[in-house]
């Protein structure tokens, strides 16, 4: 029963997603691509670069794409983006009644300063998951791969080139060298 | 008082043209909703924020939510989360109908196969600038990569991780506290 599986994984991540859009790619890549292999990992990061360069949130944008790739069809992109906001409504709403308790709790403070910390490392797995023989070829030793990957890597940390101006000017390279 | 539709018309332009997800939204639904259409006071707006960071999920979602509710209660907060999500549900299904399509056409092809190592690079620039914000020192530079390791070399759910530090955040509390009580 995909549909079923599609929306409890969804679920889970809505549930847990902590950190945004680039911390929840992680949990996504993991359920989808390592523990469900719904989509390949040239799938998944091709579906990363179709939301880097489309409006809206990478959780609605990875949602949508995964369910129709998981199932090949709109009901699979319905239950999966459904399932994704649906635990927000549900938190949200508790969480706006004890927000004035929990703001200066010791305890919850604590669990909030690791959260935030331990992200890094899951979104750090991500980019380490995705150096793979698809994305930099066999031995990942595809030396033109790894040029683009330093090449945006510099261009948008520290010359403040913007992503979708990054992921256009590498399709034109891979247009003209390939 | 706001109608239902306006709602929806704001939410959907805002998911509309806002690219770069939730962090770029906020100043976006502040301008609408505060500025704009003067629905609700930038101080609540402020308060729903820190709501919204705080709560898993997605940031642009659970903000939606959060001044829906405000301005139109339950209603509200349905027809704001789901108008901010559709334009993005929309364009992506068809770019992943269109993509299904013509994958393997030799022009996608070759685009795919340059731009996939460019968005390894987007996904690892986040890594360093996150580590600036969340204050990492070289004492607690080990978690991060304990947890990237785990998930990496070891398939360990991220899920997992970010349960295992919850839990371990708190209890850190719990005994930072039991020791200062202690001491005095």
């Amino acid at each position: 029963m995909i549909y079923l599986q599609l929306f409890l994984t969804f679920f889970k991540i809505g549930l847990f997603g902590f950190g945004g859009g680039y911390a929840m790619l992680s949990m996504i890549q993991y359920e989808i691509v390592e523990h469900h292999a719904w989509l390949t990992s040239t799938e998944f990061t091709n579906m990363v670069a179709v939301s880097q360069i489309t409006p809206g949130p990478i959780g609605i944008n990875s949602a949508t794409y995964a369910g129709f790739l998981a199932t090949g069809n709109v009901l699979g992109s319905a239950v999966a983006t459904l399932a994704i906001m649906l635990p927000s409504f549900i938190i949200v709403a508790l969480l706006a009644l004890i927000i004035s308790k929990v703001k200066n709790n010791v305890y919850f403070n604590g669990a909030m300063r690791l959260l935030r910390i331990a992200v890094i490392g899951l979104i750090a797995a991500a980019a380490l998951l995705l150096i793979n023989e698809e994305n930099f070829g066999a031995g990942c030793r595809d030396i033109i791969s790894w040029l683009l990957f330093a090449a945006t890597f510099v261009a948008t940390k520290w010359l403040k080139v913007h992503p979708i101006l990054a992921i256009v000017i590498a399709a034109v390279v891979g247009i003209i060298i390939y | 008082m706001a109608s239902l539709t306006s709602l929806f018309l704001t939410f959907a332009k805002i998911g509309a043209f806002t690219i770069g997800g939730g962090y770029a939204m906020i100043p976006i639904i502040e301008r609408e909703v505060v500025d704009k259409h003067h629905w609700i006071e930038k101080e609540d707006f402020l308060d729903l924020l820190v709501i919204a960071q705080t709560a898993p999920g997605i940031l642009a979602v659970n903000m939606a939510i959060l001044v829906g509710n405000k301005i139109r209660g339950w209603k509200g907060a349905v027809v704001s989360a789901f108008s901010a999500a559709l334009p993005s549900f929309i364009i992506i299904l068809c770019f992943a109908m269109f993509l299904s399509q013509y994958k393997d056409s030799p022009l996608f092809v070759k685009i795919f196969k340059a731009v996939r190592p460019a968005v390894v690079a987007l996904i690892a620039v986040p890594v360093f600038n996150l580590a600036k914000t969340a204050k990492v020192t070289w004492k607690t530079c080990w978690i991060p990569i304990v947890a990237a390791l785990a998930i990496w070399q070891f398939g360990i759910s991220p899920i997992l991780i970010i349960i295992v530090a919850g839990v371990a955040g708190a209890l850190g509390a719990l005994i930072e506290k039991r020791k200062t009580t202690q001491q005095k």
